[in-house]
This record gives C-alpha cells, structure tokens and sequence, in this order.
C-alpha cells in the first residue's frame, strides 16, 4: 500500500522487543497521510501508538518494514515530534524553551527567538515569555510544548496525546484551539490518542488499532466541514460515528 | 493557601527568617552563661577550660596576630573547594558517561574517603612540600566526593524521555550533553558542594597541622603549646565563622546558576 503522493507513509511495518521472551509490539502496520491531513490513531493502551509515533520520529529502529516521510526512510529530525508529557527543559524560561529546536539546528539566538515571541499571542501565551515553566499551569506547558514543536518548522507533525494529563475541561478548550492553530497553515499531523471523542473532533481520518501486536484495523473518514464548532460532539452523525469506533474498538478486542 | 499581598509576604518571610534564627541563638546564649557560671564556681584554672568571657577578651588581643592566619587558612579553603569542585564536576561526568569507569572507579572513590586525613596529611607534606599544595590537595580530596557523589546521582536521574525528545530535534550527544545533562546537574552539583564547603575550612587547618607558616591550624598549635587556651577557642570560633560564610557563599552561587530552582520552590509553597 505504498501511495506515492503520501507525506508520511508506512508499509508492513513490525517492531518486536528483545525477549525473553520477544514481545510484538507492531505487527504489519499499513498507513499513509496525505500532505496537510489531520490523522489520529486511536486504539486500546499497549496498543503501540506511541511507539509507532516514536518510529515515525526516528528515535526506534522497526524491526521490519518501512517508514517514511516525504519519500524518506525515518531520521531524528525529519519530523516535529511532541511527546505525551510536556518535558520543558526547567532550565530555560518560556521563550527559550520555545526556542530549543532552533538553538539545537544553529539558528542565531535572537532570530529564533524573535520568531518564538511572535506565536505566543496566538498560544495563549502573551506576556509568559520570561517565565519559569514551574510557574506555568499545566494548560499552558502544554501549549508551550506544542508551540515549541510548531516552532521546528517540519511539516510533519507527530502529536503523542498532547491533552493526556490534562483535565476535561481544559483538554476541550485545547482542541478546539488546536484546530484553529492547525487551521492557520494546516500542516501534515499524525495524532495520538485515547479519546475518541477528541479524534474525531479533531481529525480527517481517524485510524484504529487492533491491541497489541498493533496494527490499523480500521479506516473512518469524518468528513464534516471545518472549523467545527465545539457543539459538533452532540450533533447526531458525529454521535454516530463515535458509536461506530467505540463498537470496533471493543470489536478488536 | 493564604493569598498575600507582597508586603504582607515580605514582612511574613522576614518573620520565618527570625524565627527561624531565634531558638539557635537562645539556646547558644544559654550554654554559654552556663559554661561562664560553671568556669566561676569550680575556679577552673584558664589554661584548662577559659571561661566565654575571657575568650571574648582574647580576641580582642589577637585581633592583630589573626588576619594573617585566617588569609593563609582561607586561601587554603577556597582554592581546595575550587580544586574538588572541579575534579568532582570531571569525575561524575566520566562516571556518568563511561558505564566500565564507574564500575571500576567508584569503589577506588568510597575507599578514598575511609583513609583518615590525618594519616594521609603527613604523607603529603612528604609528597608537596611544606607550601600551599599539601593543604590544597587535604582540602581538595574532603571536597571531591560529595561532589561527585550528588552529581552522579543527578545525571543518572535525567528523565530519558527528555533527551530522546532533544535528540528528536537532531541534537548530537555533545548539544544533549550541553543543553540538558549539564544544567540538570548544576543544582545537585551546587547541593553536594555545599556539603563539601562546611568541611573545607577543617581540612585546612588539618593539612596546617603536619607543617606549616602560617594559618588557622598553626595558631592554634602555637598557642596550644604556650597554654593560651582561651587563643585556641578563638581559632576554632573563626574557623566555624569561616566555614559558615563558605557555606553561605556556595549556597549563594548554587543559587544564580540555578535560578529555576528557585522559582520551583516558590511555586511549590
């Protein structure tokens, strides 16, 4: 299933870790994304979602297979990798966090971080600049950390369930200005998560896995137009399409 | 949590700061007058135990003869810190970094510290000399190991997931090495220095004590021999005020290179 128009593309790909006893983690993983498309992985935990993300980022080797992004084999810094937890540097304030991708590729200084300050209005993060990430909330780290991964300039982005510890409220005011963020200059997202409500909320196709050995399962296009008013969870076909996944996820089990 | 408005939580912070000083320097004042009170009913002679009045009255006297002594010892303290701070900060990154070097070197580190220093000072006036080195290298090898010990521990402690996520940005091992393993030490680092700073100032003075000009350890030896006890009790004060203003210092710096400690603890309370 190799789609050569695809940004990111990964074909019967299989990751087991050294026993004993060996334990498959990935086993036969077909996907491709589309150059701008919002894509979501959703399945049961240990299902390999964030370690086929970690693939994806360059930081595992699969142990057959293919992964590639803009027709290239995987490499650290190929893609704009987030992972689950906020992990900011607590030695650097707010900006220079920010700014961490462009220090490490050699940008100077002061343009990285004229380029930082710019987006931080738009990150609800105006006036936060030379904080402490200890004295940020925990809405606004992870803001900080998506704007950071904004910041590496990929177009690929590779979101390990950004919203996970945050709590419900916050986390629902998150995607909605996700997706406004994602609006502005919709770049080519591979999302992970447990959330199905979230996924649909924010994806173009929502990709299921089966538990592990993981592998896509399903394949479910929401196609309601966008942006998408927060009240869309309560309308009937996306009510119904959360059905849906759900009824294959415990299906898959 | 109690909301405070700035003056309020100044005025409430220089409050703890007295509170906390108060019940250390009542209780000091108290062994004192007892110590005074003891000295004048058993009329112990001053050449055994001079009583806290008499050693206030000593350092009037010695006030000319000390500036010298307290240099040399100083000197002695802060080049030694500086020396074990360093070595330290070297030794934990070898440790940390070379998985062989820790298993071979860090038993050779533990036994380093069971070798009494006033065996092994002797041997290195033997080795350096009766100058600066022997009194260095004293101070130096009591400073190393808190050093290294706290540093390691924080270098094993990085979160793993925060370098894979710096190698993720195409960071090479010496940026991770810059941009993460050395700034998640600098706090332990400072931490187990400070440790080291209290002992400093004693190691000079037993480095003194096997041969030297000048310092704290040779007046006291000095005025030891010449029965000036109340003059020892002097030493040993400025040796404790020296420690605790090295202490105080390397406390201080910790706290500039880490100013995001600081800014976590406020949070946090």
């Amino acid at each position: 299933m190799t789609d050569p128009a695809a940004v990111v593309d990964v074909a019967s790909l299989r990751l087991v870790f050294d026993g004993p006893p060996p334990l498959a983690v990935l086993d036969g993983v077909d996907l491709s994304v589309a150059d701008g498309e919002f894509v979501s992985l959703v399945g049961p935990s240990g299902c390999g979602k964030s370690t086929l993300l970690r693939i994806l980022a360059g930081l595992l080797a699969p142990t057959s297979g293919t992964a590639r992004v803009h027709g290239e084999p995987v490499g650290v810094g190929r893609a704009a990798f987030m992972p689950q937890r906020d992990l900011l540097l607590p030695w650097r304030r707010a900006l220079d966090n920010a700014a961490l991708g462009a220090d490490i590729n050699g940008v100077p200084g002061a343009v990285a971080r004229a380029r930082a300050g710019e987006l931080f209005g738009r990150f609800g993060l105006a006036g936060f600049e030379r904080a402490w990430p200890s004295e940020l909330s925990g809405g606004m780290r992870q803001r900080l950390a998506l704007l950071r991964t904004f910041l590496l300039g990929r177009d690929v982005l590779l979101l390990d369930e950004p919203f996970g510890a945050l709590d419900a409220i916050t986390r629902r005011d998150m995607y909605a200005w996700l997706q406004q963020v994602w609006l502005a200059d919709r770049r080519t997202v591979v999302f992970v998560t447990h959330d199905v409500e979230e996924a649909i909320y924010l994806s173009d196709r929502v990709l299921l896995l089966s538990p592990r050995p993981g592998r896509v399962v399903a394949d479910i296009v929401v196609d309601t137009s966008r942006p998408r008013a927060p009240d869309v969870v309560t309308e009937p076909r996306f009510v119904a399409m959360k059905g849906t996944i759900l009824a294959a996820l415990e299906d898959s089990r | 949590m109690t909301v405070l408005t700035p003056r309020r939580a100044a005025s409430s912070r220089a409050g703890a700061r007295a509170r906390a000083w108060l019940p250390p320097v009542l209780l000091l004042a108290a062994l004192l007058g007892v110590w005074q009170g003891a000295v004048a009913i058993r009329n112990v002679p001053p050449y055994v135990l001079p009583s806290p009045a008499r050693i206030a009255g000593a350092f009037v006297t010695a006030r000319s003869l000390l500036p010298r002594d307290l240099a040399t010892t100083t000197v002695e303290a802060v080049l030694g810190l500086v020396v074990g701070a360093g070595v330290g900060a070297l030794l934990a990154g070898l440790v940390a970094a070379v998985p062989p070097v820790r298993r071979a070197l860090y038993p050779l580190l533990v036994v380093s510290q069971t070798i009494p220093m006033i065996v092994l000072a002797p041997l290195l006036v033997l080795w350096f000399g009766y100058g600066i080195t022997p009194k260095v290298v004293v101070v130096a090898l009591i400073v190393f190991f808190p050093v290294v010990v706290s540093t390691v521990a924080a270098l094993a402690g990085v979160d793993p997931e925060l370098i894979d996520l710096v190698r993720s940005m195409g960071a090479d091992r010496m940026t991770v090495l810059r941009m993460v393993l050395v700034p998640a030490a600098i706090p332990a680092f400072f931490a187990g220095l400070r440790i080291s700073a209290a002992y400093a100032v004693a190691g000079a003075v037993v480095g003194e004590w096997v041969g030297a000009q000048s310092g704290l350890g040779i007046f006291i030896d000095r005025s030891k021999a010449s029965f000036r006890i109340d003059r020892v009790f002097v030493a040993v004060v400025m040796v404790a005020v020296l420690s605790m203003a090295l202490f105080a210092a390397v406390g201080a710096i910790g706290r500039m290179a880490a100013p995001w400690q600081h800014a976590a603890e406020r949070g946090r309370s």
